[in-house]
């Protein structure tokens, strides 16, 4: 029989999201709808602020991705004001969204991911001395004896026999789509609680440089730790001489050899876990690698600048689109150009004066707010009119998938060397033809590849710090243009990066010194953003169509396509105003 | 339920030693500013305890307080959740989704009746019948109500769920407002900060999952023993103020040399935190460590406070500390707090009188 699945709450991602699902009669899935659940409206909270502000604000979009709005802000209003920033400035902001990246997509695999994969209750059959067996024939990791893994599982043991399961309580547990043996359930377990305990140690990177994680400061014009090196000026003043050096600030000669260790834990525990256990793990769900593959367009605006962001050539993640999965022809994109990114509501909980069809790009934005759904409680969504507070974004009208997949088809489709061994390592290992790549496990293989390519790349970007520091640059802030009676008295500007779960631009526009109006277009409302006005579906939509549910009270499946984008919820929903206010309209000089 | 092995069986089960436990007492008690000696009575008193059941609801938030309290190293997370407490229903860990989700979530209400702790992150939207956040088709208002009922105690994690934060600021679009706007028959912690430091999340559930009891809170509802004192008062720069000694511009010389940055809008005086004393991520640093001003997020409607470059305004009571050099370099630039900040540092005060072990076996039941 035909029947409606509702999954509310989707829970291990970031943020309110809602999947409601018509199946046919064998189950299989026939029509999808992506809904966000939640709203705060801090694009309408920045009006009227001031700019240097902004990214504290932004930032609170999103604590899972914790850098990249106060980071897209930040660089935004640096974009408006033409506001140069030093180079080492450019280095540390380069580590902190690859270090954010590693820790973010390792996070991710355990933590939100893996319980899709993994039988948590399975582990307790396996044998310890197999599964050790089993782990040292993928990876040289030094945890991996017999007696490791007999610990683990006699933890594991203690804990389900309390009665208590606490946050594996209600999993999908014996489920049939779960395929690992249970030595691989047992290793995956060790390695959940592994990485809980290592991401701990990851996250201290952001804390040098940004003071705190989550949420790190950062300062427009460069990035705020000043490099305290060398003893310092006694300064004027009464009372004793304090002096600089190496207390002065967490970016002193320990704070940088703490970046190198953490550097170093980070690339091992990509090279000897998360890779081999991707793998390893991905062995077992072939049937994964011809679903979940979406609507196979593809979109970066690039980033990890050499010196700064107007250099896209220098980008080591380029920018560019990849149309119909042609992996030939990559077409260039514009983010200030008003006809091609547009955000469309047709579907959504907001109105255009222009009408419920027209697109608009951000700097164009309008937001009336128009809840127009079911009066709560309720039990399903209006998908046919409008149900999501996410608007619909398209690039020249098309749906595009931002993320870890398309990041790794572009750089493999512009020659990126690393990328390309990764993958053919990947796909032959695993038995796999190239359209592998275009489906729910070749999303989440995307994800571990990239990592291990930011990982490599961290060495390099702290090598050129250090030189740079040998030879007496020291600067980490440009105080030219900080004072607001240097700007123009307006202008505009666009401030973009690759976050980890794709895509993310932020646009400004500033008037007298204060934010005009702030619109922010984030990766996971391309990807999770509901049907637009011509009916296309969004990606996540587009995914779950053709999948077969086992058990409709277990849809696991679901679960499966939806975590391999790594929802992030909070960041896909836009502006919100109470009063139904229309919001500044801006055209581009 | 009484069959549920106890916490010190459930460690002793995992072949924790009674050594190895009692140093797991001796750091929370550390970490709550206790004296040593009173780790045998947390000892006893946790080993007399199930593992608590825990609900956490998120509501408006952006999932950073979640993330904060896994950056925890004192306890670790991995020790919160598998050995201490019961985490039964948390959207960002938690295997269970949708309707498996929900009824767990129903049943652990039901049969721990008036015994779970509650805990709440994000704000609660209450404009237009609350449509501008939902979960599982209910509005926050309505999930957090039939949640608080049957729970024994609730912790507002965040200054979003404790004061409102980012989404009550101006002009607060959707009427977000905070638990204890809300819940009026239940004891609440407020847990501020954006977020809060991890240790200060799990120092405080340890104070309630040890003594049972709430700890003593300021006038604000967060617990003295973290937030009783200013980031000013315990900066590392302190000296610096004191001297006249300012950071003129990020990365200028009195930057380098680690000055203070009053001057460049540090709201250190003004707000209430742990951040000098515990700093963040196991000790590493902490923003004005890292060269930024501190933003004053522990504090309720700090994004509304003025620009976070702008000088505050200082507490008279602070004025008669200063040299006459601070107040020559133009260091007050007003005056205005005052009356409440003193209030609260009087209570912190008396927090930090060392507990008797008399009063810790009278609290732990």
């Amino acid at each position: 029989m035909s029947e409606r699945i509702v999954v509310d709450p989707i829970t291990r991602i970031e943020g309110h999201l809602r999947i409601e699902a018509e199946t046919s009669d064998d189950g299989v899935i026939q029509q999808a709808s992506s809904s966000g659940t939640m709203v705060r409206g801090i694009e309408i909270i920045l009006q009227g602020r001031d700019p240097r502000d902004a990214w504290a604000f932004a930032q609170r979009i999103c604590g899972v991705c914790t850098l990249v709005h106060g980071l897209a802000s930040v660089r935004s209003v640096e974009d408006a004001l033409d506001y140069p920033i030093p180079h080492n400035a450019q280095l540390i902001r380069n580590l902190m969204i690859a270090g954010q990246y590693v820790h973010d997509h390792v996070m991710h695999f355990y933590h939100l991911h893996a319980l899709d994969w993994v039988d948590v209750v399975s582990a307790l059959k396996a044998d310890p001395k197999a599964t050790s067996d089993l782990a040292q024939s993928i990876s040289n990791y030094s945890r991996s004896s017999p007696g490791y893994f007999s610990d683990m599982q006699k933890k594991l043991k203690t804990f389900v026999e309390s009665g208590q399961l606490g946050i594996f309580s209600n999993g999908y547990w014996g489920h049939p789509a779960y395929k690992l043996p249970p030595e691989a359930n047992l290793m995956a377990v060790a390695h959940y609680l592994d990485a809980l305990a290592w991401q701990r140690d990851a996250a201290k990177l952001l804390t040098i440089f940004g003071g705190k994680n989550p949420h790190p400061n950062f300062l427009v014009g460069g990035s705020p730790s000043p490099i305290s090196i060398h003893p310092g000026h006694e300064g004027k003043g009464k009372g004793p001489h304090y002096r600089g050096g190496g207390g002065a600030t967490a970016l002193n000669l320990t704070g940088l050899q703490k970046v190198q260790n953490i550097i170093h834990s980070m690339r091992d525990f990509v090279d000897q876990v998360y890779v081999p256990d991707t793998l390893a793990i991905a062995g077992f769900y072939k049937d994964w690698a011809h679903q979940g593959e979406g609507i196979g367009n593809f979109m970066t605006y690039g980033d990890f600048p050499d010196k700064d962001m107007a250099d896209i050539d220098s980008f080591l993640v380029p920018r560019g689109v990849i149309l119909d999965r042609d992996l030939s022809r990559v077409h260039e994109m514009d983010l200030n150009a008003d006809d091609q990114i547009q955000e469309f509501v047709s579907h959504s909980w907001y109105d255009y004066e222009a009408g419920q069809d027209a697109g608009l790009h951000p700097y164009q934005g309008e937001t009336k707010l128009n809840y127009t759904g079911p009066k709560p409680p309720y039990d399903y969504l209006k998908t046919d009119e409008r149900y999501s507070w996410m608007k619909s974004p398209r690039w020249r009208g098309k749906p595009m998938e931002v993320g870890p997949l398309a990041r790794m088809l572009m750089l493999h489709a512009t020659g990126h060397k690393q990328a390309q061994e990764l993958v053919g390592m990947t796909l032959k290992t695993l038995d796999l033809p190239v359209e592998a790549l275009f489906s729910t496990l070749g999303r989440t293989a995307a994800r571990t590849l990239e990592t291990k390519i930011m990982v490599d790349a961290m060495q390099g970007w702290y090598d050129q710090l250090i030189t740079n520091i040998r030879a007496g640059v020291l600067d980490t802030f440009n105080d030219q243009k900080w004072e607001p009676s240097s700007w123009p008295k307006s202008c505009q500007g666009v401030g973009f990066m690759e976050a980890p779960r794709g895509a993310l631009a932020h646009w400004v526009v500033i008037k007298d010194g204060l934010i005009d109006n702030y619109q922010a277009v984030v990766p996971s409302t391309w990807n999770a953003g509901p049907r637009d006005s011509e009916g296309q579906d969004g990606p996540y939509e587009a995914a779950l169509k053709g999948h077969r549910l086992h058990d409709a009270k277990q849809p696991i499946e679901i679960l499966r396509t939806i975590h391999s984008f790594d929802p992030c919820i909070a960041c896909a929903v836009h502006v919100s105003d109470a009063e139904g206010e229309e919001l500044v309209q801006v055209k581009v000089c | 339920m009484s069959k549920r092995p106890t916490v010190a069986e459930h460690l002793a089960r995992q072949g924790v030693s009674r050594r190895a436990f009692l140093k797991f007492c001796a750091a929370t008690a550390s970490m709550m500013a206790l004296p040593p000696g009173m780790a045998p009575a947390i000892a006893e008193a946790l080993g007399q305890r199930r593992r608590p059941a825990v609900i956490w609801l998120s509501f408006q938030e952006c999932t950073g307080c979640t993330e904060s309290l896994t950056r925890s190293h004192s306890p670790t997370i991995e020790s919160l959740i598998f050995d201490v407490i019961s985490l039964d229903y948390h959207h960002t860990l938690q295997a269970a989704a949708g309707d498996a989700a929900e009824h767990h979530r129903e049943r652990v209400q039901e049969e721990f009746a008036g015994e779970y702790l509650l805990i709440v992150d994000g704000s609660i939207p209450i404009a237009d019948g609350g449509v501008y956040s939902t979960i599982a088709g209910m509005t926050n208002l309505q999930m957090l109500e039939e949640s608080a009922k049957g729970a024994a105690a609730i912790v507002a994690v965040g200054s979003c769920a404790a004061f409102g934060g980012i989404p009550k600021a101006n002009p607060n679009p959707t009427g977000a407002v905070s638990v204890a706007d809300i819940i009026k028959d239940k004891p609440i912690i407020n847990v501020s900060g954006c977020p809060p430091i991890p240790v200060v999340i799990t120092g405080v559930l340890a104070h309630y999952l040890t003594f049972g009891t709430i700890p003593e809170l300021d006038k604000l509802g967060r617990p003295t023993a973290f937030y009783g004192e200013t980031i000013h008062d315990r900066c590392y720069r302190r000296p610096f103020y004191d001297q006249g000694k300012f950071a003129k511009s990020f990365d200028d010389a009195g930057a380098r040399n680690g000055w203070c940055l009053y001057e460049l809008g540090c709201k250190g005086p003004t707000t209430y935190n742990a951040c000098a004393t515990t700093k963040w991520n196991e000790g590493t640093s902490w923003p004005v460590e890292s060269g930024h001003g501190c933003l004053g997020c522990s504090e309720p409607d700090f994004w509304d406070a003025g620009s976070f470059y702008k000088a505050v305004s200082m507490p008279i009571s602070d004025l008669g500390k200063l040299g006459l050099a601070a107040a020559a370099a133009g260091a007050v630039a007003g005056v205005a707090v005052g009356l409440h900040n003193r209030h609260v540092k009087a209570g912190a005060k008396a927090a930090h009188k060392p507990l008797t072990a008399d009063e810790l076996e009278g609290d732990k039941s």
